[in-house]
C-alpha cells in the first residue's frame, strides 16, 4: 500500500541569499555561515532570537557541526538538523524545515550552507571523504570526483551514445546565462568549439566540465505565510518534493539517479508536468548528470538527452531555462553550497528577485539535487517543485 | 673480480627525486584485505548467512547484515568503463600520470575499480589480481584474461619489481641456495648481480662458472662484519635495485657456539645488511629487499630449537623493516621455504626444496610483487595450519 504525501499548506519559502563567492578564502566555515545569516537579517529582519529552527550543511566546519554552529553564532532553535548531504542537502533542508515548520515544531527555520576554501582545502576534503573512497577509489590514481564521474560519464557515452557536442550545449548555454550574474567567477564568454577544445583532465571530462571549487555561503528562510507576510516578504510554495538514498545499488555503473525511483510521485503531488514549469535549476557538477536529470525528472525519456538537447534552448529566455545563475560550472561551487544554490537561485526567479536576468513570467521551478559520491556514484538525490505564492 | 661494463654514475650533486607512495588511509577491513593479498591471494568478502559476495570491504553483509568472511574468489571480470587520469593532487600519481583505471563487473558478483592494463578496452575479459601498492596496500589490477602479464606496463611495474635490468646484490653467493639465486637472475635479465662471497677468498672462487659470467661480478661481502658490509656497498656505490638476503646457518641442536653463529648471521646480519642497504633502495623507482627465511620461524621445533630461535627473531626484524621501508616505497619480501635439498639440511627426510626451485620462485615473487611466498610442501602446510590455528600448531610441532 502507498500512501498519499500530506501536501506543504502552510508552509512558504522566502529570503534566498547567496554571499558572494570567492575562489580561495582564509575565512572560515563558521565565517561564512555568519555572513548568511547576516544577510538573512538584511532580507527579512529576522535576528538571532527570531530563528527556532536552524537547518546547517557544510563540508569544512570540522570539528563543528550544526551543534558547534548554533552555539558558535548565538542561535538558540528548538528544532536542529545537520546535512552532510552535499549537492542534495538544499532540496532535503527544503523538505525536512518545511514539515518542522507544518507541524508547529518551529516557525522560522534558516536553512543555510556555508563553505571556506582554503589553498589545500580541496585535497584535504577529498582525502578524508569516505571510507569506501579511502579503501576502493583514491588508490587508483586519486583522480578525485573527476575520475569518478570520467567513469560514469564515459559508461554514459557508450551506452545512450551521446555526445560530447550535448554536454557542451549545456554548459554554453550555462556560460551565457552566467554573463548576467554578476556573482559568478567565470563571466568569460565560452564557445562550443573551447569546451571540445579543452585539456582533457580524465578522459573523457574535460576541464569545462568541470566546477571551479571555491568559498561561498547560500541561505534561505522556510516560514509560514502570516509569518512572511506580516514582514511583508515575498513568498514560494512547496508544490512537492521526493527524496532517495542509495537508489538502484545494483546496476553496475550509474546510469540513473533516484528521481527515477519517485519521479512519477514528483509529478503527480506537484499537480503539473515537467512540460509545465518554467525552469530546471539542476545539480550539475558534471553535465552527464544534468543529462541524466534530463530524463529521470521526466522532461525526456530515458536514453534520449542527447536529442532532447539537441532541440532545447537552456538559456534564461530559452525553451527550458536551465541553471540560471550559471550554475556550478559558472557559478562556482563552494561545497555544500553548490548544493543550496539551486533551491536559492530558483526561488530568486519566481519570486522575482534575480540576481541579474529574469526568466520572464517565471512562477514555478523545478529544483533538483545530487550529492555525496561515497564510493561509485552519487548516493543522495532529491528534487522540488515549488510556485510563486499570488 | 670479472669484467664488467662501466656504469653511468649518479652525480653526487643532483638532487635527489624524491619517491612518494600512494595515499595510505584504509580501513581496518581493508588491511585484512592487504593481509591476504601478500600473499597473493585473490579474496573478497562473502556473508556466511545468505552468500553474498561484496566489495568495498565491509563491515556487515549489505543484504542481509550477516557476518562476513573472507573467501577466494573467481578471477574472471568485464571492463565496464574507463578513464584516463591526467590530473591529481596526489603526489605519487602526479609523478606516474597519465594513469588509467576503470570500473570492472566481477564474475564474483560485485563491481569494482582497478587499475588498467594498457591492451584492456570496456567490453574486454579480464584477469583480477590482487596486489600491493607501494604504499603497502592492497589494489585490483585488471590483466587481458589468460595471458602472461606484460612486464613492460608502466602501471604493472609499479606493482611489481622488474629484475630485467635491475642491479642486485645478494648476500651471500657460495652456498647453492645463493649460487641458485645468482642464476636465476642472470636468466631473468638482471643488469648487474654483485655476488657477495665471505673472505677469505678461495681458490675454487677463481674458477667458479658464477665469476665468468657477464653481469655477474663477485664481491667480498659478510653480513657478520660489519666493515665488510661497509665496504661492500660502497664499492658498489651505484644504484642498487635489489637486495637478496641468502645468508643463514644451519645447525641443530642447542650448541652455544653454533647459536651465537646463527644469531650473528640470521639477526645481528640482517640487522647490519638491512640498516646499510635501506638509504640506497629508497632512492630506487622499484626497490626491494628480499629475505630467505625458515618456516620454522613461526614455531619453535625442539630438534631445529636454537635454529628455529634465531630465524623467529629474523623474521620479526623482517616485519619492521617492511614497516620502515614502506614510507618510501622499498617492497620488502619474506620467501619462506622448508627444509633445502643441501647439505644444511642433510640428516631430513623429503621432501625437500631443490635451491634451483628456491631461486626460480625469488624471481617469480619479484615479478609479481608478492610480499609473502612459501616455497614447497613443508613451509605451505605450515603457513596454512598456522594461519588456521596457532596455538594448535605450535602444539602439534612439539608433541
Amino acid at each position: 500500500m502507498t500512501r498519499t504525501r500530506i501536501s506543504y499548506d502552510g508552509v512558504v519559502l522566502c529570503a534566498p541569499v547567496t554571499v558572494p563567492y570567492e575562489r580561495y578564502s582564509s575565512q572560515t566555515a563558521h565565517w561564512w555561515a555568519g555572513r548568511a545569516l547576516r544577510a538573512l537579517t538584511g532580507a527579512t529582519g529576522f535576528g538571532p532570537g527570531d530563528i527556532d529552527g536552524f537547518c546547517f550543511a557544510s563540508f569544512s566546519a570540522a570539528p563543528d557541526t550544526a551543534v558547534g554552529m548554533v552555539q558558535h553564532l548565538g542561535l538558540s532553535p528548538r528544532w536542529l538538523d545537520h546535512l552532510p548531504t552535499g549537492g542534495a542537502s538544499g532540496v532535503m533542508a527544503l523538505r525536512r524545515a518545511a514539515r518542522a515548520v507544518q507541524c508547529g515544531d518551529a516557525d522560522i527555520v534558516a536553512c543555510v550552507a556555508a563553505d571556506t576554501n582554503h589553498l589545500d582545502s580541496f585535497r584535504q576534503t577529498l582525502a578524508g571523504f569516505s571510507r569506501f573512497s579511502q579503501d576502493a577509489v583514491y588508490p587508483y590514481g586519486f583522480g578525485g570526483p573527476n575520475a569518478t564521474f570520467a567513469l560514469i560519464t564515459d559508461a554514459y557515452m557508450r551506452t545512450y551514445g551521446i555526445g560530447r557536442e550535448h554536454f557542451g550545449k549545456l554548459c554554453v548555454a550555462q556560460r551565457r546565462n552566467a554573463l548576467f550574474n554578476p556573482l559568478a567567477l567565470m563571466r568569460t564568454e565560452l564557445t562550443l568549439d573551447d569546451y571540445l577544445r579543452a585539456r582533457p583532465i580524465s578522459d573523457p571530462v574535460h576541464l569545462f566540465d568541470c566546477v571551479m571549487p571555491c568559498a561561498g555561503a547560500e541561505a534561505f528562510i522556510v516560514t509560514t505565510p502570516e509569518i512572511a507576510a506580516a514582514r511583508g516578504l515575498k513568498t514560494a510554495r512547496i508544490l512537492a518534493t521526493i527524496e532517495r538514498h542509495n537508489a538502484f545499488p545494483d546496476d553496475p555503473v550509474q546510469l540513473r539517479g533516484g528521481w527515477a525511483m519517485d519521479v512519477d510521485d514528483l509529478w503527480s503531488m506537484a499537480g503539473i508536468g515537467p512540460e509545465q514549469v518554467h525552469m530546471l535549476q539542476a545539480y550539475d557538477d558534471y553535465p552527464v548528470i544534468v543529462a541524466m536529470q534530463l530524463e529521470d525528472l521526466g522532461f525526456c525519456p530515458k536514453g534520449q538527452a542527447a536529442d532532447f538537447i539537441a532541440r532545447t534552448g537552456f538559456e534564461i529566455d530559452g525553451d527550458l531555462p536551465l541553471n540560471t545563475n550559471g550554475g556550478q560550472l559558472s557559478a562556482g561551487q563552494a561545497g555544500a553550497a553548490g548544493g543550496f544554490q539551486n533551491v536559492t537561485e530558483g526561488l530568486r526567479q519566481v519570486l522575482h528577485q534575480p540576481l541579474g536576468a529574469q526568466v520572464p513570467d517565471a512562477r514555478t521551478a523545478a529544483l533538483s539535487g545530487f550529492g555525496l559520491v561515497n564510493y561509485d556514484r552519487g548516493v543522495c538525490t532529491a528534487a522540488a517543485v515549488i510556485e510563486a505564492c499570488r | 673480480m670479472s669484467q664488467h661494463p662501466p656504469r653511468d654514475k649518479r652525480d653526487p650533486l643532483a638532487r635527489r627525486k624524491d619517491r612518494h607512495v600512494p595515499p595510505g588511509l584504509r580501513s581496518s577491513a581493508m588491511h585484512a584485505m592487504s593481509a591476504r593479498a601478500a600473499a597473493g591471494c585473490f579474496v573478497l568478502q562473502a556473508c556466511q548467512d545468505c552468500g553474498a559476495v561484496t566489495y568495498p570491504p565491509r563491515d556487515a553483509c549489505p543484504r542481509c547484515w550477516g557476518e562476513l568472511l573472507w573467501q577466494d574468489q573467481a578471477r574472471g571480470a568485464l571492463v565496464l568503463c574507463e578513464t584516463t587520469i591526467r590530473a591529481t593532487t596526489d603526489l605519487y600519481f602526479r609523478d606516474h600520470l597519465p594513469w588509467r583505471m576503470g570500473k570492472l563487473a566481477l564474475d564474483a558478483g560485485p563491481t569494482a575499480l582497478a587499475h588498467l592494463h594498457a591492451d584492456l578496452k570496456p567490453g574486454d575479459r579480464a584477469d583480477m589480481h590482487l596486489m600491493l601498492d607501494k604504499g603497502g596496500n592492497a589494489a585490483l589490477f585488471a590483466l587481458p584474461a589468460g595471458g602472461r602479464p606484460d612486464m613492460d606496463d608502466h602501471q604493472w611495474r609499479e606493482f611489481t619489481v622488474p629484475v630485467k635490468d635491475r642491479i642486485v646484490l645478494v648476500s651471500d653467493a657460495r652456498s647453492a641456495i645463493g649460487r641458485a639465486v645468482v642464476k636465476a637472475l642472470h636468466s631473468a635479465g638482471a643488469g648487474l648481480i654483485f655476488a657477495g662471497m665471505a673472505p677469505p677468498s678461495r681458490a675454487a672462487d677463481l674458477t667458479d662458472e658464477l665469476s665468468g659470467l657477464d653481469r655477474v661480478q663477485t664481491l667480498p661481502f659478510d653480513i657478520t662484519d660489519s666493515s665488510l658490509v661497509a665496504e661492500g656497498i660502497s664499492k658498489i656505490a651505484g644504484p642498487l635495485d635489489i637486495v637478496i638476503n641468502t645468508a643463514r646457518f644451519v645447525r641443530g641442536g642447542r650448541n652455544l657456539v653454533d647459536q651465537k653463529r646463527m644469531m650473528d648471521i640470521a639477526v645481528l646480519g640482517f640487522m647490519r645488511l638491512s640498516a646499510a642497504c635501506a638509504p640506497l633502495l629508497a632512492g630506487r623507482p622499484a626497490g626491494a629487499f628480499v629475505d630467505l627465511v625458515s618456516i620454522q620461524a613461526l614455531a619453535g621445533e625442539a630438534g631445529f630449537a636454537g635454529y628455529a630461535a634465531a630465524e623467529a627473531a629474523r623474521l620479526s626484524l623482517l616485519h619492521s623493516f617492511r614497516h620502515d621501508m614502506r614510507a618510501q616505497g622499498v617492497r620488502v619480501l619474506s620467501i619462506f621455504s622448508g627444509p633445502s635439498d643441501d647439505e644444511d639440511h642433510q640428516s631430513v627426510p623429503p621432501p625437500k626444496v631443490a635451491p634451483s626451485r628456491l631461486a626460480r620462485e625469488v624471481v617469480e615473487a619479484l615479478h609479481m610483487g608478492r610480499e609473502t611466498t612459501c616455497v614447497g610442501e613443508v613451509a605451505s602446510d605450515a603457513m596454512e595450519r598456522w594461519l588456521a590455528d596457532p596455538a594448535l600448531f605450535v602444539r602439534e610441532k612439539n608433541l
